[in-house]
């Protein structure tokens, strides 16, 4: 059971502005259905162009709730300049904490106003002053490279578990630890924090015996998490020179996008981490 | 806490009155060592002996062919790993994709270690692919394990005609059946498995004790090395309330099991149709014709699993979900991905688990309350206007 606080509970239970405004000046939409959680924000400003109303709907646990229901609070009465000023730390604080996993839930409401904040501005003609939305990292949740530094900058995040913990990046498939780490690194390289260490370098040289470990290690550690996210699996069979021989198991040895899983993941990670030279064939039962 | 409705007993469930006046002497006045020379500890190892046989009783096996452990968990982990550890020519283990962690997180760390893991999927009703199962066994496979009714979803797997496919190939069988024992009637005597686990506090024993099932020339490794405890298969004084609940709690499940299943299955089904009743948008997960008679698996659509918790929390009413917030983790449940259910599905998930103990006032109760709470819960979704477009 979740140790959430008592303002926490009291936001999830009696939620304040739930709805939908309908001429809403601006609407933020994050998440999805299969992501867990998704929150829809909308705000109305007065003739002062301060926030006059805020409502959310959200699909999500108490904590997603309780954020986005304090998050409505915070912002009436805010000019767009001062609300786009909110970080998903001071969410966090209204709240009086949220447990290390559902940081995520704060962060959601930040990205909602955002983007609510967002839309105000294209709607009146892109007048927002401009931010680069950055390239998607994650690609189970959807989070690109800025979402992660930004989170990371604003919570002093050292690891990948703590990233995965704010912002869900690289807790589906875990495909993309790595390029996290590598962000992580940078980030904190700017901000001069200890970095966590690099990862390791792919071989020059590998015995046959070496090659087939190696080919082993990857597919159980960079393949088959992957395969394993959509219900299929791979196995190795063999390994005679260069040519690496595996079969698809589960939904994959049914799926019709087996041929591209092949040379797209399988053959491009096996030449990532073991050799440039190797190919792969598919073993037909 | 007052006030309890208590359905999750495939969670844990309350230690039977009965079990616990059996198990209470042990600690205070016959609490000698069952391994003592002197007769105040000796007689203790006869009552060890005659739980052995309630045990067997229930299981339909030999007393020695029942071996103590601390939990299911432990009885998963020597199953597997002692029967690797007498055969290390063979380097591969087939089982499921919805096995319990129990199991599945000591295969994909076998896998760590060089073994390989063939997991076998399942369909939309859970059923698992049995000519799939087949063809995977090979030369190499030391072990498959499958357990006998899922947790999650109450789906039963039909493990007699598993384990006697197992067989013929002579691979050594393993099922987990801390969910069925108890539950379900089943009969060692002329079965083709070689080794069962189950856990006391899934069957109204307290926690802290738990069995391995060991056929008679099964071949397995000590797991625990220590004195000649458990015929020197697990070392470490044992734990005496816990085996002597585990043995009135087998004596109890035999006596009532068919009786309360009826009753229990009834009220299942009257809660399961009460709630399809009450809530548009929902449906059931798992095997209609082969579930456990206490487990129901029900979808909302459109609204995330914690939430419904936590509001039947507020009127004491104990569920749980395969939702991935309620396990901090970011997926929902393996076993409901696995059976291909849509992801919001499977976040908007709860099962009740019912007991003995549960009563219809306390269904109709659960009934009348999780119409408002869901309601309540979409009012606040962005999905349902959505869906309504």
């Amino acid at each position: 059971m979740w140790d959430y606080t008592d303002k926490v509970m009291d936001h999830f239970f009696n939620p304040r502005d739930v709805g939908r405004i309908e001429d809403a000046d601006g609407v933020g939409e994050v998440g999805s259905l299969a992501c867990g959680d998704a929150l829809t924000l909308t705000f109305k400003l007065d003739e002062n162009g301060r926030i006059a109303d805020a409502k959310f709907q959200t699909f999500g646990c108490a904590s997603a709730v309780a954020s986005s229901s304090v998050l409505t609070e915070m912002i009436k009465g805010m000019t767009l300049e001062e609300a786009s000023q909110i970080t998903n730390q001071d969410i966090v604080k209204r709240l009086g904490g949220l447990p290390d996993q559902k940081m995520h839930c704060s962060v959601m409401g930040q990205e909602a106003l955002e983007a609510a904040i967002e839309d105000y501005y294209r709607r009146k003609g892109g007048k927002r002053p401009e931010k680069s939305k950055g390239v998607i990292v994650c690609t189970c949740f959807g989070v690109t490279d800025e979402e992660i530094r930004k989170v990371v900058r604003e919570n002093n995040l050292t690891t990948v578990e703590q990233v995965t913990n704010f912002c869900k990046a690289g807790g589906g498939c875990g495909g993309c630890k790595e390029r996290i780490a590598e962000l992580i690194n940078e980030t904190l390289a700017r901000e001069q924090i200890k970095p966590v260490s690099p990862c390791p370098k792919r071989p020059t040289k590998l015995t046959n015996i070496q090659k087939i470990q190696l080919v082993q290690q990857t597919i159980n550690e960079q393949i088959r998490p992957a395969l394993r996210a959509d219900g299929g699996d791979i196995e190795l069979i063999d390994v005679e020179g260069d040519k690496v021989i595996v079969a698809f198991r589960g939904m994959c040895a049914q799926c019709k996008m087996a041929e591209f899983t092949m040379r797209d993941v399988v053959e491009a990670r096996l030449k990532e981490y073991v050799s440039d030279s190797l190919t792969v064939e598919e073993l037909k039962d | 806490m007052n006030n309890v409705i208590y359905m999750d007993n495939n969670a844990t469930t309350r230690v039977a009155d009965e079990v616990l006046e059996a198990m209470l002497p042990y600690f205070t006045q016959r609490y000698g060592n069952p391994s003592s020379m002197h007769s105040f500890g000796g007689s203790v190892a006869r009552d060890i002996a005659r739980a052995r046989e309630q045990v067997a009783a229930l299981l339909g096996c030999h007393p020695e062919e029942v071996l103590f452990t601390s939990c299911g968990t432990e009885s998963d982990n020597t199953a597997i790993k002692g029967v690797l550890s007498m055969m290390p020519e063979k380097r591969k283990i087939v089982t499921t994709r919805v096995e319990h962690p129990a199991v599945l997180a000591t295969c994909r760390d076998l896998e760590r270690h060089g073994y390989s893991v063939s997991e076998i999927g399942v369909d939309r009703q859970g059923c698992l692919d049995i000519d799939e199962l087949g063809f995977r066994i090979d030369d190499n496979t030391a072990l498959v394990s499958v357990m006998w009714a899922n947790n999650e979803t109450g789906t039963v797997f039909p493990i007699e005609q598993i384990a006697e496919l197992v067989k013929v190939r002579g691979v050594v069988f393993h099922t987990d059946a801390v969910q069925a024992v108890g539950k379900i009637p089943l009969n060692l005597k002329d079965s083709p498995i070689d080794l069962l686990s189950l856990s006391g506090h899934k069957l109204h024993a307290p926690k802290g004790i738990g069995v391995l099932f060991v056929r008679r020339g099964t071949r397995i490794g000590t797991f625990m090395h220590g004195g000649h405890q458990e015929s020197g298969r697990r070392g470490g004084t044992e734990n005496v309330p816990g085996i002597i609940a585990m043995g009135k709690a087998c004596e109890l499940a035999m006596r009532y099991m068919e009786e309360e299943n009826i009753r229990v299955k009834a009220l299942r089904d009257r809660l399961e149709q009460g709630i399809l009743n009450t809530c548009p948008d929902c449906f059931v997960n798992g095997d209609m014709d082969n579930r456990l008679p206490n487990t129901s698996n029900i979808s909302f659509e459109y609204i995330e699993g914690e939430s419904i918790l936590m509001m039947l929390d507020k009127f004491g009413i104990c569920a749980s979900s395969g939702s991935a917030c309620t396990s901090g983790s970011l997926e929902p449940s393996h076993v409901l991905r696995a059976m291909g259910v849509p992801f919001t599905a499977a976040h908007g998930s709860i099962r009740f688990s019912l007991s003995r103990y549960t009563t219809r006032q306390e269904v109709d109760f659960v009934i009348e309350k999780i119409g408002p709470i869901v309601n309540r819960l979409r009012d606040l979704s962005p999905f349902v206007a959505k869906a309504e477009k």
